[in-house]
């Protein structure tokens, strides 16, 4: 295999091992706690290290995940208290972790190598440079291997505890009466989650995992109402992201994990621009379209108050703090739609305005 | 030990990089406590990493370290990044944190593409990314502090200024809104101060650990009033107390960096309040929990022997 296939290779399966626990994080509004997770397992990794002076040692992932459940649990304890706004728990307890993994790091490890840049950068184009040799047989880099058990680990729980991640999800309360502690899928999901970020670290950095984790779950958010169909369109997404940057870096000859995060952010514009139901666009067609409906049946309800007064067309707009061109359009809609009649004397409704009016006012108190 | 204290104060540099700590506590406490209050608190931790590919583009572009044109850099990259992330919870149902953590990786990883591209190697810019992660207050010169002088009586008398705006603001949006303010305007302005803040505390106390600066002073704040002003004042007044300490403690114990410790300090003070604030205190609500029960036992106790 050569060095290019290797590498694409690993970032696929990174890309894909992030995107398992992402979707879950996405729909339970947990992004900025993997934020938070990102930075703080530095400490995690920097006291295994402290202990076990060998930057490969598995203690570095047990130290690292026991960190990340340590700042969701420290996170949760302090919301509780009902002191402090919940995303200002995020940033005390971050940070404070943070600070001491800072500090650990330059009173303890600074003769060693580990910078913090290589914890915030990784280097993908390093990978392939650390093989695996079983008994002088070369079996590949050794990140595909750390990645593709991480991968394994993470569908292997999102696959068997669907069902319940699915209910703790969309209903607490009901997976709480069911007997399904949300606490501990939270807690589960944490774990997979400071696991997936301490493996990812080497290859593409800590900064750059939540962009992997949080970017295609939530493209696809935006394309889907179904948890599966959203797996698995972010699940393609990040495929797709992985070669488009890793061929992009390439070309440019760039920061691989960057280019492909920077991927993930273009194809999130396209999808946030042009989604169909969902886009900015759409949306912002839908957002015209009630405005409009709900000017009409202002307008009718407003006619019908003042009768049988006769309003004249020029005051309409005054009375109802519209701007003329506003009025004028909405008053040739109705027109059209022959639900009023505009004569000299003023604007009257017509029969089918009256029908309209019915309509909207059944709706209204149907509702209530 | 007052020896090594004189010794200290005398420090050129001591004097500089803690006149500077105390200049960003000024500007983000008061900052913070507006952020704090919207529930954006963590708005500064996206902007202050999404201002990394303003600092490489203008690198690129023009290859100067001139700070002034790095940080105009920086603050531009921060507003877009701000723009998009509140445009993106207008129009989606994204919500803010998960916008929030998009737009801060993704322009973090637009800036770590035009870093090596300016580098032209395979591996980020080893010198200029860890001090814009962690900043690097020891290279705090007097030119910076003039700038942040200068940037703290710019946030200062916009936050006077518009005091009346922020706090309808903040408290009553819609209200605010019908009252016919414009919301686009305060929002504006507001995030310009946001990013003015980050941009100060980008040399002091990094990208990440800014997110500190403006949570916890506000948090801190929070505990011991209700009231809007002295919760300003105060956090404003933890955090260049804060700033002051935390200088103080990485000039006199050898290899402390000093945004850490000034982070440190800033949160111990957040937990402290959390226990000691009178009335909203865990201590003081055990306290008074005691003293209800104490009341209505006495209370029940007198109802039986009364009846």
């Amino acid at each position: 295999m050569s060095s290019g296939i290797e590498i694409q290779l690993i970032a696929i399966i990174v890309a894909l091992s992030c995107v398992l626990p992402g979707v879950f994080l996405v729909l339970r509004r947990l992004s900025m706690l993997v934020e938070s997770i990102t930075h703080t397992i530095l400490l995690g990794i920097v006291l295994a290290f402290l202990i076990t002076h060998d930057l490969n040692s598995p203690f570095l992932i047990i130290g690292a995940a026991l960190v990340g459940v340590l700042t969701s649990w420290l996170t949760e304890l302090l919301s509780k208290s009902r002191l402090l706004s919940h995303d200002a728990c995020t940033g005390v307890v971050f940070t404070l972790l943070f600070s001491i993994a800072v500090i650990l790091l330059s009173k303890f490890a600074s003769k060693v190598h580990l910078c913090t840049d290589a914890v915030f950068m990784g280097e993908l184009a390093f990978a392939p440079l650390n093989r695996l040799l079983v008994s002088g047989y070369d079996l590949g880099p050794v990140a595909l291997y750390v990645s593709g058990v991480i991968l394994l680990v993470n569908l292997f729980i999102v696959v068997l505890f669907f069902k319940e991640l699915k209910l703790a999800t969309f209903d607490p309360m009901l997976a709480s009466v069911l007997g399904l502690s949300p606490v501990v899928m939270h807690y589960l999901l944490m774990t997979i989650v400071s696991v997936t970020a301490v493996g990812s670290f080497q290859s593409i950095g800590s900064i750059l995992v939540i962009a992997f984790m949080i970017g295609p779950p939530v493209t696809a958010y935006l394309l889907t109402d179904n948890l599966k169909h959203m797996i698995l369109i972010s699940a393609g997404g990040a495929i797709l992201n992985s070669i488009l940057g890793y061929h992009f870096a390439h070309m440019l000859d760039v920061s691989l994990a960057g280019s492909m995060s920077c991927m993930i952010g273009v194809s999130f514009l396209l999808v946030f621009i042009f989604a169909p139901q969902r886009g900015m666009l759409s949306m912002n067609r839908r957002r015209r379209r009630q405005k409009l409906e709900f000017a009409k049946s202002t307008l009718l309800f407003h006619l019908y108050n003042h009768e049988p007064r006769v309003e004249r067309e020029q005051s309409i707009a005054r009375q109802l703090n519209w701007s003329a061109e506003f009025s004028l359009l909405v008053l040739q809609i109705l027109k059209k739609e022959d639900k009023l009649r505009i004569s000299a004397d003023g604007v009257r409704l017509s029969p089918m305005g009256y029908e309209q009016l019915k309509q909207d006012q059944q709706a209204i108190f149907n509702r209530l | 030990m007052f020896d090594s204290l004189y010794e200290l104060i005398s420090n050129y540099t001591y004097q500089t990089v803690a006149l500077g700590s105390l200049l960003l506590g000024l500007i983000s406490g008061v900052i913070g406590s507006f952020t704090y209050l919207q529930r954006q608190g963590l708005l500064g931790d996206g902007i202050s990493h999404s201002t990394l590919p303003g600092i490489a583009i203008v690198f690129m572009l023009w290859q100067s370290k001139n700070n002034a044109l790095l940080l105009i850099g920086a603050a531009i990259a921060g507003l877009l990044a701000m723009m998009f992330v509140l445009n993106i919870v207008k129009y989606t149902r994204v919500k803010f944190d998960a916008s929030l953590a998009l737009v801060l990786s993704v322009f973090f990883g637009l800036g770590m593409v035009c870093m090596t591209y300016v580098q032209n190697m395979p591996n980020a810019s080893q010198a200029g990314l860890t001090s814009f992660i962690l900043g690097q207050a020891a290279t705090m010169l007097r030119s910076d502090l003039y700038f942040m002088l200068i940037c703290a009586l710019i946030v200062l008398s916009l936050a006077m200024l518009y005091w009346k705006e922020f706090q309808l603001f903040i408290f009553d949006r819609d209200f605010a809104q019908s009252s016919g303010y414009s919301t686009s305007l305060i929002n504006g302005i507001l995030a310009c101060m946001i990013v003015m803040g980050i941009i100060v505390g980008l040399q002091t106390v990094g990208a990440i650990l800014m997110c500190a600066m403006l949570i916890s002073p506000a948090a801190a704040a929070r505990q011991w009033t209700d009231k809007f002003p002295s919760m300003v004042i105060l956090s404003a007044l933890f955090a260049s107390i804060s700033g002051l300490i935390g200088t103080s403690i990485s000039s006199l114990v050898t290899q402390m960096p000093t945004g850490p410790s000034i982070v440190i300090i800033i949160n111990s003070l957040v937990i402290v309040s959390m226990l000691i604030a009178p009335r909203r205190g865990l201590i003081a609500k055990v306290c008074q929990r005691r003293q209800n029960r104490i009341n209505f036992n006495k209370k029940s106790l007198e109802n039986v022997l009364g009846n």
